[in-house]
């Protein structure tokens, strides 16, 4: 069964339609890359997925069930922007999560936080953007959820930091989980993606895997995005 | 380091090439186990399923093969690497002599060139 199935799916916000009519299914295991440019509706499908807002048509079904409190159980969510309060400290971080979440695996997290030095009584305001990013992105995949749902996970992050927030996303796969990233870094992503996923003016137009794009088309996916996007 | 990846293949094909050079070169030895498929994709910075897939391919063609409990592991048959060096020079050649031809150079020019380079090699 899909983890993510969206039927017929609009959001209209006034006069701009945000989603028009999405027909979509991902499946377990699978890293999918959701490519868009900038208001193409990524980060409406994903707040839509996650219960933030309601669609206006249709409707999106996470494991079957439409978003609520028992979807919000196995979706583990990064937000665009930094949710962590900054006078927090590790550890508080850690109880809240763990008090919030009953996936969440904090040895998992204590690893992952040791491999790169931060100690638990470190807080947030002492920590730079990238460190920010990076222990957000373990607390996400800290968690044993069925659907992680990541908007630009390496948005305004340095080359290395990158590279670590990439491998720690490969490194926590699960195949019985998806992972959906919303980027438009796509030089960046691609080579870690099953499947890619464009979206532009509210309407999905392509779904294919990466390998068939190369395979077929005979083009990387930034190619073919660039082509398929190019601004005349 | 994350392993680069040219535009025009597949990933899975440029990942199972640069499995092929290792074991070829000796840098992956004969019968030596390869790292597990999410450790060998977290060293590449591939897909782990992108890494299974160009490791069945190449238990297909029999360079590498698997233990059910004990993951993958490098073929000792010489025979199988030697005819996966073999492919691999024919192919780099190819390629080097495509090039050359782009650039307008003839057979013999190639030719002559190719021993003046192994030429100074030797001497140096």
């Amino acid at each position: 069964m899909p983890i993510l199935t969206c039927e017929n799916l609009s959001k209209r916000y006034g006069a701009v339609q945000a989603l028009d009519h999405v027909n979509l299914r991902i499946e377990p295991g699978r890293i999918v890359g959701l490519l868009g440019p900038n208001g193409s509706g990524k980060s409406t499908l994903i707040k839509l997925a996650n219960g933030l807002l309601t669609p206006t048509e249709g409707q999106i079904l996470i494991d079957g069930k439409a978003p609520g409190v028992e979807t919000k159980t196995i979706v583990s969510y990064l937000p665009e922007r930094t949710y962590l309060a900054d006078w927090m400290s590790v550890r508080q971080i850690l109880n809240y999560f763990q008090d919030f979440y009953g996936d969440f695996d904090r040895e998992r997290a204590i690893s992952m936080l040791g491999h790169l030095g931060i100690e638990e009584k470190q807080r947030i305001k002492q920590m730079s953007k990238g460190t920010r990013e990076k222990v957000q992105l373990i607390l996400v995949m800290s968690r044993r959820a069925k659907l992680y749902l990541l908007d630009e996970p390496i948005g305004g992050v340095d080359p290395a930091a990158r590279d670590y927030i990439l491998n720690t996303i490969i490194g926590n796969y699960d195949p019985r989980a998806a992972v959906v990233i919303s980027t438009h870094l796509i030089a960046d992503v691609e080579q870690m993606l099953d499947e890619v996923i464009f979206i532009n003016g509210g309407h999905i137009i392509r779904h294919s895997p990466v390998d068939e794009i190369r395979e077929e088309i005979g083009k990387s996916v930034d190619a073919l995005f660039r082509e398929e996007f190019k601004c005349f | 380091m994350r392993w680069e990846f040219h535009n025009d293949a597949p990933i899975y094909a440029q990942v199972m090439e640069r499995v092929e050079r290792m074991i070829v070169s000796g840098a992956l030895a004969p019968g030596e186990r390869l790292p597990s498929v999410r450790t060998f994709a977290m060293e590449a910075g591939v897909n782990p399923n992108t890494m299974q897939k160009a490791l069945t391919e190449l238990e297909r063609g029999g360079l590498i093969y698997s233990q059910r409990t004990s993951g993958h592991f490098v073929t000792e048959d010489q025979a199988v690497i030697a005819s996966v060096r073999a492919e691999l020079a024919e192919l780099h050649t190819d390629q080097f002599l495509q090039d050359m031809r782009e650039l307008g150079f003839t057979s013999a020019q190639t030719a002559e060139l190719l021993h003046r380079k192994l030429e100074n090699k030797e001497e140096e």
